[in-house]
């Protein structure tokens, strides 16, 4: 990999700033800060209310378009579409929290002990990461359905397990340059080694980059499970899913393509949420990395 | 630059027979055998022998393994346990579908891309360049299934310009062929021109700033002029790489959108494969898509090592 070490978004490729703040605002952050928040409550209300019961079928109200009493309209069962809207945000943060939660708690450490190991075991260990790095997440969560079946469980922790590399690439490339500074030097002529040097002087220097790639990665994961659902290895019907949702809409496609708008728009403001989070953390750490890809 | 390539290489092809280790030691280490899995839950244990048999699984794992790794660079991928067919010559069928489907939406990507992303650079302290940009941004949230949902229901159902999906060989009908590859081509390369637009931008960004094309500018060029003449010269390196990423990407993406279009290239043998709990099929799919992406993340290696004369210099 040629750009090891970069912050990486859902395509592979360094993440890319904007150079240019309009102002002092760091409009990343704030409005990324704010379709995150969205989402977060949209889930956090579905625990204590929706408008309707998001199972209830009503086969008297099928395709109801939007109206007073059913805001986003209703699906082909007569299902409320903003009710199973709100639950679904509630399996989209729940994939996306555990799945980066693997991801990081694995990650960082393997990342951390390869940036600290010597020359020869740390190239075996970077080559065998970089082998890890050809085994996409949704690749991974397909192979994990085959054989273990289809379940939200299976699919978050395959793509936890698939961003596991992601980690331990950043956490090594940071760890490596933090090893290379003074300070560094110092602890370790002072007798400071292992688990207490990495503990002390590694893990809170690099925690703003982790931080970064944890809201991007938080992107991708969502983008994997929206495409399990669809593809009905994620998330089992009836349970509402943004992807399955989109699945469902596409078998009555023909008839009222409004369905697919909503789940839709759900994916897209979550994922660009995310997204602009991680941008606007970055800028608010470190300026200088403004541009520069 | 020789011995360099030559690293490269080896390095390439040891991680290849790595790769087919761990994508074997997943598949067959998992409880319950293949046999097992074929033939449901309901089979007698004489049965789930007489097919482990049959399929050669009751050898040892290592013997297993050198049978199905030794017979892959001959496309033998063995015979699938749930159809009793040969796999290697459906995996190729389905390769050459998928790589038109990849093909096309790397041209629709690049095409979006590059103006986009240098008009949004050389405009970036204007309002039309931060349009730009955001519109880019929104493109990058939006997965290519919806992509490809939104393109049938406009195309297809509202309009009827073009089919809801379905494949023709180039070779029957090429207008067909063209027709039907058009939409999962759009829906995977618009979400992916997005992404590369914002790399584009950047990378412009970085160069305007360069002494070289001050000195171009300097001389009299107009920016565009200096950009083209100089600029896109240094740009090709990082858009190369970015390039290469991205295909590896387009190739995970178009498994999803193969599903979408109905499309029968490789995504759709996998996801049939998982279906029918076909898993010798997923194995070797599976496969075939980790070693094009190391194939293609060594290409960028080696053009890398081509393109630019300081690497090569330091080899």
């Amino acid at each position: 990999m040629s750009a090891a070490g970069d912050v990486v978004d859902a395509t592979g490729a360094p993440v890319v700033v904007a150079d240019e703040s309009i102002g002092d605002v760091n409009w990343s952050l704030w409005i990324g800060a704010a379709l995150v928040g969205l989402v977060a409550a949209m889930a956090l209300v579905s625990f204590l209310w929706t408008p309707y019961d998001p199972y209830f079928v009503d086969v008297t109200n099928r395709f109801g378009g939007p109206s007073p009493t059913n805001l986003f309209g209703t699906d082909q069962f007569g299902r409320d579409v903003l009710s199973r809207l709100m639950v679904g945000a509630r399996t989209t943060l729940f994939v996306g929290v555990v799945s980066v939660g693997v991801a990081g708690v694995v990650g960082t450490p393997l990342g951390i002990l390869m940036g600290m190991a010597p020359g020869w075991l740390h190239r075996v260990l970077l080559r065998g990461n970089d082998l890890l790095l050809a085994f996409p997440a949704l690749l991974l969560a397909i192979m994990f359905a085959a054989v273990f079946g289809p379940s939200t469980t299976t699919a978050m922790v395959a793509i936890g397990i698939g961003t596991i590399p992601v980690f331990a690439r950043i956490a090594r490339s940071g760890t490596v340059q933090v090893m290379s500074s003074e300070y560094v030097l110092a602890a370790r002529s002072a007798g400071r080694r292992g688990v207490r040097l990495a503990v002390r002087h590694v893990v809170p220097n690099i925690a703003s980059l982790l931080l970064v790639q944890a809201s991007v990665s938080f992107a991708i994961a969502i983008l994997a499970e929206a495409a399990l659902s669809f593809l009905q290895f994620g998330t089992p019907a009836p349970i509402p899913s943004w992807g399955l949702m989109l699945f469902q809409a596409q078998s009555v496609l023909a008839v009222n393509p409004g369905l697919t708008v909503w789940p839709g728009v759900g994916i897209a403001v979550a994922v660009l949420g995310f997204n602009l989070l991680g941008d606007g953390l970055r800028d608010r750490f470190d300026p200088r990395l403004a541009g520069h890809s | 630059m020789a011995y360099q390539l030559l690293v490269r290489t080896a390095t390439f092809v040891v991680t290849v027979v790595l790769a087919s280790v761990l994508v074997f030691a997943f598949m067959a280490i998992l409880p319950g055998s293949a046999a097992r899995v074929s033939l449901g839950v309901n089979a007698t244990p004489e049965a789930i022998a007489r097919v482990e048999a049959d399929f050669g699984v009751d050898r040892p794992l290592p013997v297993q393994y050198l049978d199905w790794a030794g017979g892959l660079p001959t496309g033998d991928f063995g015979t699938s346990y749930v159809t009793r067919r040969v796999i290697g010559p459906a995996i190729v069928d389905r390769l050459l579908v998928t790589t038109w489907l990849v093909g096309a939406s790397m041209v629709v990507a690049l095409v979006i891309a590059l103006p986009l992303g240098t008009l949004a650079a050389v405009r970036h302290q204007r309002p039309s360049g931060t349009v730009l940009a955001g519109i880019s941004q929104v493109g990058v949230a939006v997965p290519s299934f919806l992509a490809g949902l939104l393109l049938i229901a406009l195309f297809a159902v509202k309009l009827r310009w073009l089919p809801s999906g379905g494949w023709t060989p180039p070779a029957r009908d090429p207008v067909a062929f063209l027709r039907g590859l058009f939409l999962p081509a759009l829906a995977l390369g618009l979400v992916q021109g997005s992404v590369l637009a914002r790399y584009v931008r950047s990378t412009v960004l970085n160069i305007q700033r360069e002494d070289f094309i001050r000195t171009a500018r300097s001389k009299g060029l107009r920016r565009w002029q200096a950009l083209v003449r100089h600029g896109l010269r240094n740009a090709a390196i990082p858009i190369v790489t970015v390039l290469g990423l991205q295909l590896s990407v387009l190739l995970v993406g178009a498994v999803v959108v193969e599903r979408v279009f109905t499309v029968p290239g490789l995504g759709s043998l996998l996801l049939d494969g998982v279906a029918n709990r076909d898993l010798l099929l997923v194995q070797g799919v599976v496969m075939v898509l980790v070693v094009m992406i190391l194939g293609i993340n060594w290409a960028v290696d080696v053009l890398y090592t081509v393109l630019d004369p300081r690497l090569r210099a330091r080899a």
